[in-house]
């Protein structure tokens, strides 16, 4: 699993700090006034250089930090430990040094730092939590179907969009929202429209459950026993169906659309800190949602099954389970989280596309490993993390950052601790 | 005749593991399968499971095919298998392990009845109810495993080396077990290396070599065969 997760760490945290570089160029050229840019710059040339010359400099670090692991890789099998060591020295060296960067950045260089304006700062916490309850509502089904079927399942992100686009068509065109209001008219127009809301949510993870089946049927299924490259590769094509199928206007479309929310989004202020309903509503949401699979897992035979399923496969059948079934159900249960997360997060920013799910799918997926994937506890702390770490460093470092930071924390678990927060070393397993 | 296995034949890819096994298994018997490190005995242990599939011959239950049965069909008729290494849900408890070896079963006070006697036969098992199964000694484990067995309510209970790796003490505590849940009516197919156990209290043997029956007959009769006593009994 880690030499897969660690190539894969590494394409994407190449990418991750190309963007984090060019974003980091950008502040510095943006930060020039137009003199001295002028004089700096005459015939505006530099940006374009620069971007050459670091995407080589990237290119050239990239290949070396490869090579770096596989020396490491063949040292640790050597038994020498020294590149092990050398890992670990060096990875927590880097992480304390950026840590330390970023604190300096937070409290005292940003002009909206936040000894001077706390208020800012609170915010970013709110959006924060906000965000990171919706990863949380994905990377439970990325962790749950890891730990089952050791399979990093790439379309789920995918589910998640259709989650979000299927309350989009229940909303605009079955009024699916409106429905109790009409049917009971004489119901209050608040219990109204959150049954209607319910219901829409509903719907959608119906759907996505469905989907999920289906998906788990006719492409995983058959390559239960194949090498887990295949399957691996085989989730990114499933991936990249749903998102290209999604576009034909046939299907859903290709452009940005807007969404509609089932009821009307009320903000307040307490204390200088912006909170609406559509924030309060997630939280309860997913922490109902949690709460609900938690005891799915641990109160039910199901759940045991589940987890037996997930240790142990052969005796699991030798119980007289039917693993297949197990492994439908958890496919089912962690795409009809994603769809309320899905139905969620189009409500909290009300625009949609067929890629959308493609970002919160993988910052998913990091906060999944970062807490240690197999692991619901640490999906769900994981997922807090990625919330914060995604708001702060949007607003104390730069914009783009808040997809560079998601790439960084992974290469940075993967290199330290790849079994992350919660999880187990390897090799324990009896 | 409870089980009857007929000419089996099955195949790890090119690697021809059982060729042509017979062998059989009377109601209320304990029929042991003796031989050294990859004669097939687990081979043939998770082919009646339905773990693998035999590629010839066939295995009947009651009368009844199994060898097309998925395996959790075969729990489901009786057929429980009690794997080598004890197999324990190490991330599960002990109680949740247990529920496990009853996932079949649907009626909570018969459960509850067969939890008694579990615990009847492995005291220990109640005093680590909400231990995870994996910080459990290897006796322990091995108390598990038969216990999480027992509580399908198996009518043949499959053994595969209950005996590994545990001090020679367990070992006779866990084989007078095994006699008295064969006196409670359960038929009993073990597998072993220690052959000298497992003939004490076997009433048939059949010795395997490279997939084949070499030897049957009652247990005295293999204790006192030369053969046997060379190879697998450790005289001269």
């Amino acid at each position: 699993m880690n030499r897969t997760l660690k190539s894969l760490a590494l394409f994407l945290g190449g990418i991750a700090l190309g963007v984090a570089a060019a974003g980091l160029f950008m502040l510095f050229h943006s930060s020039l006034t137009p003199q001295e840019l002028e004089a700096w710059d005459k015939d505006g040339v530099v940006p374009g250089l620069v971007m050459q010359a670091g995407s080589i400099g990237f290119g050239v670090w990239f290949l070396y930090l490869v090579g770096w692991i596989t020396r490491s890789q063949i040292r640790k099998q050597a038994g020498a430990g020294f590149g092990k060591i050398a890992r670990s020295v060096a990875g927590n060296a880097l992480m304390i040094l950026l840590g330390l960067w970023f604190l300096w950045r937070m409290f005292i260089q940003h002009p909206e730092g936040v000894l001077i304006n706390p208020t800012l700062f609170a915010q970013y916490i709110v959006d924060g939590i906000r965000l990171g309850f919706v990863y949380a509502l994905i990377s439970l089904g990325y962790t749950m179907v890891y730990g089952i079927v050791r399979l990093i399942n790439f379309a789920h992100g995918d589910v998640f969009m259709v989650g979000s686009f299927t309350s989009f068509y229940a909303i605009k065109a079955m009024r699916l929202h409106l429905l109790p209001a009409k049917l009971f008219p004489s119901l209050s127009q608040w219990v109204a429209i959150t049954i209607g809301t319910v219901l829409v949510i509903i719907l959608s993870m119906l759907v996505c459950a469905l989907l999920a089946i289906t998906i788990e049927r006719v492409a995983y299924k058959p390559l239960r026993n194949a090498p887990r490259i295949a399957a691996l590769i085989t989730a990114i094509s499933v991936s990249f169906f749903l998102e290209y199928f999604s576009s034909l206007p046939e299907v859903f479309t290709s452009n940005y659309i807007i969404y509609e929310q089932p009821f009307k989004v009320v903000s307040w202020k307490i204390l200088g800190v912006q909170i609406s309903n559509v924030t309060i509503i997630i939280i309860l949401v997913s922490i109902l949602f949690l709460l609900l699979l938690r005891w799915i897992v641990y109160g039910t035979k199901t759940g045991k099954a589940m987890r037996a399923t997930s240790w142990d496969k052969p005796t699991a059948r030798l119980m007289g389970i039917d693993v297949d079934n197990v492994i439908t159900k958890t496919f089912a249960i962690g795409a009809a989280l994603a769809g309320a997360g899905g139905v969620l997060y189009a409500i909290a920013y009300p625009q949609l596309i067929v890629f959308m799910g493609i970002m919160p799918g993988l910052k998913a997926f990091v906060a999944a490993v970062l807490g240690g994937i197999g692991n619901l506890t640490g999906a769900f702390v994981g997922s807090l993390i990625m919330g914060q770490a995604e708001m702060l460093s949007a607003g104390y470092i730069l914009t783009p950052m808040r997809d560079a930071i998601a790439f960084t924390i992974l290469i940075i678990v993967l290199l330290i601790r790849p079994t992350g927060i919660f999880g187990e070393p390897e090799g324990e397993k009896a | 005749m409870l089980l009857e296995v007929e000419n089996l034949h099955v195949y790890y890819g090119a690697i021809h593991a059982l060729q042509g096994l017979t062998f059989h298994l009377e109601e209320g018997e304990i029929v042991t399968l003796i031989g050294a490190n990859g004669a097939g005995k687990s081979t043939t242990l998770n082919t009646i499971s339905g773990l693998l599939r035999p590629r010839e011959g066939s295995i009947r239950f009651k009368g009844q095919e199994l060898t097309r049965m998925r395996a959790h069909d075969i729990v489901r008729l009786g057929v429980v298998q009690v794997p080598e290494g004890r197999k324990i849900f190490a991330t599960l408890t002990v109680s949740e392990n247990l529920d496990m070896g009853a996932y079949t079963r649907t009626d909570p006070a018969e459960i509850a009845r067969s939890r008694e006697r579990v615990f009847a036969s492995f005291p220990r098992l109640e005093e680590r109810l909400n231990q995870l199964g994996g910080t459990l000694s290897g006796g322990e484990q091995q108390m598990l495993a038969m216990g999480r067995g027992l509580m399908s309510r198996p009518t043949l209970l499959l053994l595969d080396e209950p005996s590994m790796g545990l001090a020679p003490i367990l070992v006779e505590e866990i084989f007078s077990i095994i006699q008295e849940i064969n006196s409670q009516g359960t038929s009993i197919l073990l597998v072993e290396q220690n052959a000298n156990m497992a003939l004490s209290i076997a009433h048939r043997g059949y010795v395997l070599e490279t997939g084949r029956i070499v030897l049957e007959g009652t247990a005295q009769e293999l204790r006192d065969n030369p053969q046997v006593k060379k190879a697998y009994l450790g005289e001269a």
